[in-house]
């Protein structure tokens, strides 16, 4: 990354914590009160932002591992990983979010009939299998190829596991996007909309900044191995 | 057609190596038929059929695991693979003839565990009996992709599982919902997208794991 493209950093970073900042405000305070579920409803414009990102995170490491195979450049390799590492942590917020609100609205820590909820812990568990495979490999080409396969396997899996769960399931999830439109009012939707973009940006600035980490990291072990 | 020769002399050598050394075969079939006992004590009485065929797929998960884990065994111990991937052939058709080899074994560990299961258990009906075949399919494709890349690694027995379960839990909704529900066949669609997609995923990335 060249020093141009980190200095704008400090300001994505400032951006992305005042936008978050005018999302939970907005969703606290200006967002009106649900009819049935009060203000158990509001950590909705936490969680499903969460989840969309933990996608998009999952979406970014898979399209750079395309990148990588075919392209066969090795920076990719780096670029996939930190996505994934975000999706991987965007997930596990997505699990605690969704068990709060389950414990609220249903009065238990996990529901196995709430599709989405399922899918993230398959998910999840797909990728911890990502690291153990990329952490026992020896590091080189081979073990970016191979990461870079599995992590395009995981995008593939989650439509087929979507598919898969909700055969598996009866459907007691709140639906609020249904094929007419949102179910919500103006303000709702575009305090919604305000911390997707918040969470979204969030997502890259980490993203940007543990990449900066781990290149300033290489370059520093590279140097060592020439200074002897 | 010199694609298609190329897999059928893969997969007959890796019928041959197992008929001379008996590696993989007769631990599969000891292991499923260990695993149904093992059930009839964990069931408690009266569990019913449904639990039964839940751990029958329990089952079918772990024998295929069982014979994957030992797939590339032959291969990694005097150094074939090397050998396979520099010879003038698509590379994609060893995973072909890997995962052709490998469903023959589990399809005949399962020729003596289905029906040990309907005798002890419960009865298989044709949707089920497609379902183990499609759910089988599935898992030797994607399988045999999973454990070249575990076979590549410092933990290669215990990598292959945390990779291949959360893979594999399509095929076991499909499968189970084959088995006990009462709409088998969409089911048994939803085992057959998973074939479709994951083999032609696996296909296409192989050379991209065996290649240094």
């Amino acid at each position: 990354m060249s020093t141009s493209s980190i200095r704008t950093l400090p300001g994505l970073a400032a951006l992305a914590a005042g936008l978050m900042g005018f999302a939970l405000f907005l969703a606290f305070f200006v967002a009106p009160e649900a009819a049935i579920e009060g203000v158990r409803q509001r950590i909705f414009y936490i969680h499903v932002p969460i989840a969309l990102t933990a996608y998009f995170c999952f979406g970014l490491g898979a399209w750079k591992a395309l990148l990588l195979l075919w392209r066969g450049d090795e920076r990719y390799d780096l670029e996939s990983y930190v996505a994934i590492h975000q999706g991987t942590i965007f997930g596990a917020l997505t699990l605690i979010t969704g068990s709060i609100w389950a414990r609220t609205s249903w009065g238990v820590w996990w529901a196995w009939d709430e599709d989405q909820l399922v899918l993230f812990l398959v998910l999840f568990l797909f990728y911890c299998a990502y690291f153990m495979l990329r952490f026992s490999l020896e590091e080189g080409p081979r073990r970016a190829r191979s990461s870079a396969v599995y992590g395009l396997f995981g995008v593939v899996l989650i439509p087929v596991s979507f598919l898969a769960v909700r055969l598996a399931e009866n459907l007691i999830h709140p639906t609020v996007f249904t094929r007419d439109g949102p179910q919500m009012t103006g303000v709702m939707f575009a305090t919604f909309c305000i911390a997707w973009a918040a969470l979204t940006l969030l997502a890259y600035v980490l993203y940007r900044v543990e990449l900066a980490g781990k290149r300033i990291d290489a370059n520093l072990r590279e140097l060592r191995e020439v200074l002897g | 057609m010199t694609y298609l020769t190329d897999v059928a002399a893969l997969t007959r050598k890796d019928l041959r190596v197992e008929l001379r050394a008996r590696d993989t075969l007769p631990a599969m079939l000891l292991f499923v038929l260990s695993t149904l006992v093992v059930f009839h004590f964990a069931l408690p009485e009266g569990t019913g059929d449904n639990a039964a065929y839940g751990l029958l797929w329990v089952a079918i998960v772990f024998t295929a695991l069982l014979g994957l884990a030992r797939a590339w065994v032959p291969e990694q111990e005097h150094g074939v693979l090397d050998g396979l991937v520099l010879a003038p052939s698509d590379r994609s058709a060893i995973w072909l003839g890997k995962t052709l080899a490998t469903l023959a074994f589990l399809v005949a560990a399962q020729v003596v565990a289905l029906p040990a299961f309907v005798v002890f258990f419960a009865p298989l009906d044709l949707t089920a009996l497609a379902g183990v075949l499609l759910a089988d399919i599935g898992i030797c494709a994607v399988g045999s992709l999973m454990a070249a890349m575990a076979a590549a690694s410092r933990s290669r027995e215990v990598l292959l599982p945390l990779l291949v379960l959360p893979l594999a839990i399509p095929l076991i909704v499909g499968g189970v919902g084959a088995a006990i529900s009462p709409e088998g066949e969409r089911y048994l669609l939803l085992l057959a997208l998973y074939d479709g997609v994951f083999a032609v995923l696996s296909w296409a990335s192989f050379e991209y794991v065996v290649t240094e």
